[in-house]
């Protein structure tokens, strides 16, 4: 028996703040105290609140330690493991009222939040199967194999409402039926762990923090519809998480809860590891198929759908991580559980990734229907450097942004869709004044025109030409008819692309011309960027009651744009001026400014 | 996506290739592999030559074509060597929105580069990556496998300094 244990987040963001070596620091130092038999180190997935890590909490007392440097480990040993006195000063000042620290769950970040898929992020060791089997792990996998048949656990998943994680939110029992449906001598299970929308971290987060889960939830899902092997495809990218599923598939054979006969059921399932290689079209479900059978990941017209032809030209079920982080609790705890959270059409919970110009970025997990406003003031705790907000980024490269007038919709799959917008897979990108509209609008198609695969027409070249308009706008170069043409080559790139990566790529676009028409007009017609983003419509000028005329910013100038005598006034000449911006930044009064 | 394709002369060693041997020997006969094989020898030789994807290609009786298609199709896959020390800077949403692209402008004005490029001695090299997934320390870049975040353009000339010595 330890008196206390000390919990550690592994997750990529602290470990990237060196939590690794918080870890070994700790360690090292309670075996110089002696305390090595006394207090146990854990290293946990992550647990949501990126922005202060790397995070350490104390138990019993739940003390949270946030930002935590490597110098602090012996002051934190010393002073609170071993003569039991809290170090105040590294606790997150949120959970201090008076002398007592209050429980994390009551702090505004985590009070609104109701945790499903990850349940066991940041509670238990992700390498260990023991804790994740204390934690009711592979409880569920027990019931479907030994009380349920394939149709009843199909129904449960039905009646649960769960719908598909990944962005497109397809119901998910109604899938694994249509798998169901096909006879065939081999079918699949495949995971889709290429999180290729940026800014979006949830899949990763359960797979370092909770690997054990998915491969419970495949393995359910491979009873359900039949097959007996499942492949999870995880980006290259993320290192730690693939270290630990492969541990977790190990771990899991070794105690016969993969491979042959399960639980003594005479069901078969095994699973393998397949590594992206930095293609966001593999996100779609069949160019991910046909990059395992270790091809160029272009996608697949559909149909056949992947329940008649899939992997290897076989029947085949694909869900994304979250997805599949929710099977083994609405199993356990039945559909009423799952369904009676959320909306009606939006069952359960979703996670989001927030990000960008919020206090508190991070992960967190809501449930359906929560509004924008409670996500990003409550939870998120506001906009720092007490900036305005402007719009929240939904669904990345595929998604579209919504702005302050709709802070109150609730957020579901269908609110958002009848808004241009779309859940993706869950991303939240907060932006605020200083963030240009037109520059995100082409920022995100940028992205889809570099990782489109070409197979298709419409995307391949369309995307392009959209892409050089929106150039043409950040450059001044436009005009209002540019614009028309703009919106009728997006609609026409929805209508007619291959796969999900064309159809949805002008949507960023088509958001912010919804929302944010008035700064593409600036840029077209004033030849202005109101936030000050788009370098060619900028101009920096000297604001003569300002100004000393120290002649500082006269001599950074890198092409002898300024000029001015001594104490007085100087200007700069546009005609020369390449808007480097040192001039600004050398400038000790504040005197510079760009408009 | 454009890549560059080097003209560096292969230097491959024989110990390298007996490394790259061992894996293709092992995968040959499951061609759904060719991904794995070549990821294993971007390991091995921190970048795939066409010497290197013609051993691949004739290892696992794949045609050179199709290997050649994969390799240009995904990101990760490089056709030139990289620097000793390879800056990435992420260019996702979240690090984007808080000024990454400056932090790219300044590298490649400190070391006098293009991104995607390598300085002349070989030491440098620049790219812009996808995503990292630490959105929390957004704007991030890694150095070879440390990390950097909440940067600001002003942090680069001392990151690099610390390289350069």
């Amino acid at each position: 028996m330890y008196r206390s244990h000390v919990l550690v987040c592994g997750g990529t963001g602290c470990t990237s703040s060196h939590s690794a070596e918080i870890i070994e620091a700790l360690e090292s130092e309670l075996k110089a105290k002696g305390l090595e038999n006394e207090i146990k180190v854990i290293k946990t997935g992550c647990f949501g609140l990126c922005a202060l890590g790397p995070i350490m909490i104390v138990y019993p007392e739940g003390c949270f330690y946030s930002e935590v440097k490597v110098e602090d480990v012996p002051e934190i040993v010393e002073e609170h493991l071993l003569k039991g006195r809290m170090v105040k000063r590294l606790i997150y000042d949120e959970t201090i009222t008076k002398d007592e620290i209050k429980p994390l769950n009551e702090t505004n970040f985590y009070k609104k939040q109701h945790r499903i898929a990850l349940r066991n992020c940041g509670v238990i060791d992700p390498e260990s199967i023991e804790e994740y089997i204390a934690m009711d792990g592979y409880q569920a996998l027990a019931k479907c194999l030994t009380e349920m048949t394939p149709e009843e656990v199909i129904q449960v998943v039905k009646d649960s409402g769960l719908r598909g994680r990944g962005g497109g939110g397809f119901p998910t029992g109604l899938k694994w039926s249509f798998t169901a449906k096909n006879a065939a001598d081999q079918k699949y299970v495949v995971c889709n762990a290429d999180e290729g929308d940026p800014g979006a971290f949830m899949d990763r987060s359960v797979l370092e923090g909770d690997p054990h889960c998915i491969v419970e939830a495949m393995t359910i899902c491979g009873y359900a519809t039949g097959a007996t092997e499942g492949y999870v495809y995880v980006r290259a990218e993320y290192p730690i998480a693939v270290s630990r599923l492969d541990k977790a598939i190990k771990d899991a054979r070794e105690n016969g809860l993969l491979g042959k006969n399960i639980f003594n059921s005479g069901f078969d399932f095994d699973l393998h590891i397949r590594l992206g290689a930095g293609a966001f079209v593999c996100g779609e479900e069949t160019a991910l198929m046909t990059s395992i059978e270790g091809n160029r990941g272009e996608p697949r017209p559909r149909p056949p759908y992947p329940a008649v032809k899939g992997l290897f030209g076989k029947p085949t079920t694909e869900n994304n991580v979250e997805t599949f982080a929710n099977i083994p609790q609405i199993i356990l705890n039945g559909a009423e559980f799952f369904s009676s959270m959320g909306t009606e059409k939006s069952a359960g919970t979703k996670v989001f990734a927030l990000g960008g110009k919020i206090n508190n970025t991070g992960l967190v997990e809501v449930p359906m229907g929560t509004t924008l406003r409670e996500v990003i003031e409550d939870i998120g705790g506001g906009i720092p450097n007490g900036k305005k907000f402007k719009a929240a980024q939904t669904g990345g490269p595929s998604g579209g942004c919504i702005p302050a007038s709709l802070m109150d919709t609730p957020i579901d799959y269908d609110n958002l869709t009848a808004i241009g917008c779309m859940m993706g897979s869950g991303g939240l990108i907060v932006m605020d004044e200083d963030n240009c509209m037109v520059d995100i609008a082409k920022f995100f198609l940028d992205f889809t025109v570099d990782e489109s695969c070409g197979k298709c027409t419409p995307c391949r070249i369309g995307t392009k030409r959209m892409m050089e308009i929106l150039e043409k706008i950040t450059d001044g170069k436009a005009t209002l008819e540019d614009l028309d043409e703009l919106e009728k080559l997006a609609y026409y790139i929805k209508d007619n692309s291959l796969c999900g990566l064309g159809q949805t790529a002008p949507n960023p676009v088509l958001a912010t011309l919804r929302f944010f028409k008035d700064e593409y007009i600036a840029h077209i017609v004033d030849k202005k960027c109101p936030a000050g983003v788009c370098k060619a419509l900028l101009s920096y000028v000297i604001v003569e009651d300002k100004c000393k005329g120290c002649t500082l910013c006269s001599k950074k100038c890198p092409v002898g744009a300024i000029s001015g005598s001594v104490k007085n006034p100087h200007v700069i000449d546009t005609t020369k001026c390449i808007k480097c911006g040192v001039c600004m930044d050398s400038c000790k009064f504040g005197a510079i400014i760009k408009k | 996506m454009l890549k560059k394709i080097s003209k560096i002369p292969f230097k491959g060693t024989p110990e390298q290739e007996a490394q790259l041997r061992a894996v293709i020997e092992e995968c040959k006969d499951d061609k759904s592999m060719l991904m794995h094989v070549m990821q294993q020898a971007q390991a091995i030789y921190g970048y795939l030559p066409f010497e290197v994807q013609t051993m691949i290609a004739d290892g696992m009786n794949i045609p050179l074509e199709k290997v050649y298609g994969v390799s240009t199709f995904y990101a990760q896959f490089a056709l030139s060597p990289k620097g000793e020390y390879n800056i990435s800077v992420c260019l996702g949403t979240a690090c984007y929105v808080k000024g990454a692209q400056e932090l790219i402008d300044r590298i490649c004005e400190n070391l006098g580069i293009g991104a995607g490029e390598c300085t002349d001695d070989g030491k440098f090299s620049v790219e812009a990556c996808r995503c990292i997934g630490a959105c929390g320390l957004a704007p991030v870049l890694t150095v070879n496998d440390e990390v950097y975040g909440k940067l600001v353009a002003d942090d680069i000339d001392g990151i690099l300094a610390k390289y350069k010595a």
